[in-house]
């Protein structure tokens, strides 16, 4: 199904990254596989967030490479290559509120590629319906939406420039079960139509199990574990069975 | 960075240097590096932004949007300290002149007073309070709710879809706003001189008129330009800086409008110094 002998779309070597002295990646090593989905668990705090900014660019980590369709990203002409063929969805939806809705769709194609406000438009509409929003939400200001919506908006604005990697970060946390369901069932259906790879982190495990080819699961700033979803219920590593089962006593201490 | 070294590799310290006698001196030595430090940031920040104000690409749209909201918008608020000012301005000088019989003259120095002084050192003082922190407060929002870095996923780069047309629109209104201050704080002088003062309105209006001359206009309208950049580039500085939550939001805002109202009061001086020395 997944060709793990293709180079991989991404690749994080020995990725260290601290804070005031406070070191929150200690280490990370991951790799993804052209149209694989891969999600990263752990707890609260463990910088499951950081890795996704580092791999981003957003921050610059104290060590270690990041490789982006096999290239070292070193300068910021390469960093601005590997946000062109990239997606990411934030936690909050990070939609502009000074724009309209269609506008925040059509961002890349109206302010990077230069598109007739026209033709964005008719583009945002028709991506605004592949995350089942009606034509008649496109010149709504996003705090008209609801939290759910936000969010179904934010997927379309980074599935717009049709990316070959998208970044979720906690894509169902304040949602309603069942509203976080119809936004992971979106997630799955347009990553596979754009055959994109895609990195989510979350510790909702509905979510997991119905968006994650692998798990991956950062704890103390490293990558503990990783395996196919289907191994998730006897991996035998203690870590992801006191995560899945959601106990507070076990290897990982509460982050309270 | 720094911080992370010196907490990361605990050297032991000698008594001497950990004596509280010398944690003054500590203190002072902190706060002179901390403020070069600041220094250099906002240096560079502004040369960032400056040089995304004058190559391409300038997002139009954004630049009138703001050009908008930080030039129409202040409308009311600097035609309303202007009026003011000049009319105590007038009073002012009727009463010191009075000491020297020279209350004639009050048309004179009003407009003098305002159009090289007063209407852009005032205009930019209010836009300090209203523009800086308006731009301080939306970007740190921006920053803090990750909209910023969501400008950078999309390719777009803060400076210059957030930053320059800002600048841009501070550099290209306030001396508009500062043309009106002119006028208005003129027409100020004028109601009370002849409401209050027994002035005759044409006399008034003639002296005022022929007194002007271009150098005062244009020293006053080149420094309204630079004062616009100012007020713009702190507002964008401290919000891009932001972090924190509403706390720190609410703390962009007031260290924007705190550093541009020192900026505009100091550049103020340098300018007006340099044109005095080129006899503007």
């Amino acid at each position: 199904m997944i060709d793990f002998a293709d180079k991989p779309i991404l690749e994080l070597r020995n990725v260290q990254k601290s804070f005031a002295g406070k070191h929150v990646l200690r280490g990370v090593d991951l790799t993804v596989a052209r149209g694989q989905s891969l999600v990263i668990i752990g707890g609260s705090g463990t910088g499951k967030s950081v890795t996704i900014k580092c791999a981003l660019g957003l921050m610059t980590p104290e060590q270690g490479e990041i490789l982006f369709d096999g290239q070292l990203i070193t300068d910021p002409k390469q960093l601005d290559a590997l946000r062109r063929r990239t997606g990411m969805l934030f936690q909050g939806g990070a939609l502009f509120d000074s724009l309209t809705v269609w506008e925040n769709v059509a961002f890349a194609l109206l302010y990077r590629d230069s598109v007739g406000r026209a033709e964005a438009k008719r583009r945002a509409i028709e991506n605004l319906a592949k995350v089942r929003l009606p034509a008649s939400a496109a010149d709504l200001r996003p705090a008209e939406l609801s939290g759910g919506m936000q969010k179904r908006v934010a997927l379309a604005r980074a599935i717009t420039a049709t990316p070959e990697l998208i970044f979720f970060d906690e894509p169902t946390t304040g949602l309603d079960p069942i509203t976080a369901d119809a936004v992971n069932n979106l997630i799955v259906e347009q990553v596979k139509a754009l055959g994109a790879a895609a990195v989510s982190i979350t510790h909702d495990m509905a979510s997991v199990r119905k968006i994650a080819d692998e798990v991956a699961m950062l704890h103390e700033g490293r990558i503990i574990w990783r395996g196919p979803v289907s191994a998730l219920d006897n991996s035998g590593n203690p870590h992801i069975d006191q995560f899945v089962n959601g106990r507070a006593d076990g290897p990982i201490q509460p982050a309270i | 960075m720094t911080a992370a070294t010196q907490s990361a590799s605990p050297t032991p310290t000698s008594p001497i240097e950990d004596s509280p006698l010398l944690r003054p001196f500590r203190l002072i030595g902190r706060t002179v590096l901390a403020g070069f430090r600041e220094i250099g940031r906002i240096t560079t920040f502004s040369g960032r932004v400056l040089l995304a104000c004058v190559t391409p690409v300038i997002y139009l749209r954004e630049v009138l949007r703001q050009c908008l909201k930080i030039g129409f918008f202040s409308l009311p608020v600097v035609g309303l300290t202007a009026v003011f000012i000049g009319a105590a301005l007038a009073l002012n000088i009727y009463t010191g002149g009075a000491r020297f019989n020279a209350e004639q003259f009050v048309p004179n120095i009003v407009v003098v007073g305002i159009t090289r002084e007063l209407g852009p050192v005032l205009a930019a003082l209010m836009l300090a309070g209203r523009v800086s922190a308006g731009i301080a407060a939306e970007i740190g929002a921006m920053r803090v709710t990750e909209q910023i870095d969501a400008l950078l996923t999309l390719s777009a780069k803060p400076e210059r879809y957030l930053y320059a047309p800002r600048v841009i629109a501070g550099i290209l209104t306030l001396p508009l706003l500062v043309l009106v201050a002119d006028i208005i704080g003129v027409l100020g002088g004028y109601l009370v001189a002849v409401s209050t003062l027994d002035f005759n309105g044409s006399l008034y209006l003639r002296n005022s008129w022929n007194f002007v001359t271009g150098n005062d206009i244009w020293s006053g309208l080149i420094k309204a330009a630079f004062f616009g950049g100012i007020i713009s580039l702190m507002g964008c500085y401290q919000g891009d800086r932001s972090k924190g939550g509403a706390g720190g939001v609410g703390r962009a805002a007031t260290l924007a409008v705190v550093g541009a109202a020192v900026l505009v009061l100091a550049s103020n001086y340098v300018l007006t110094s340099i044109f005095v020395r080129m006899g503007l």
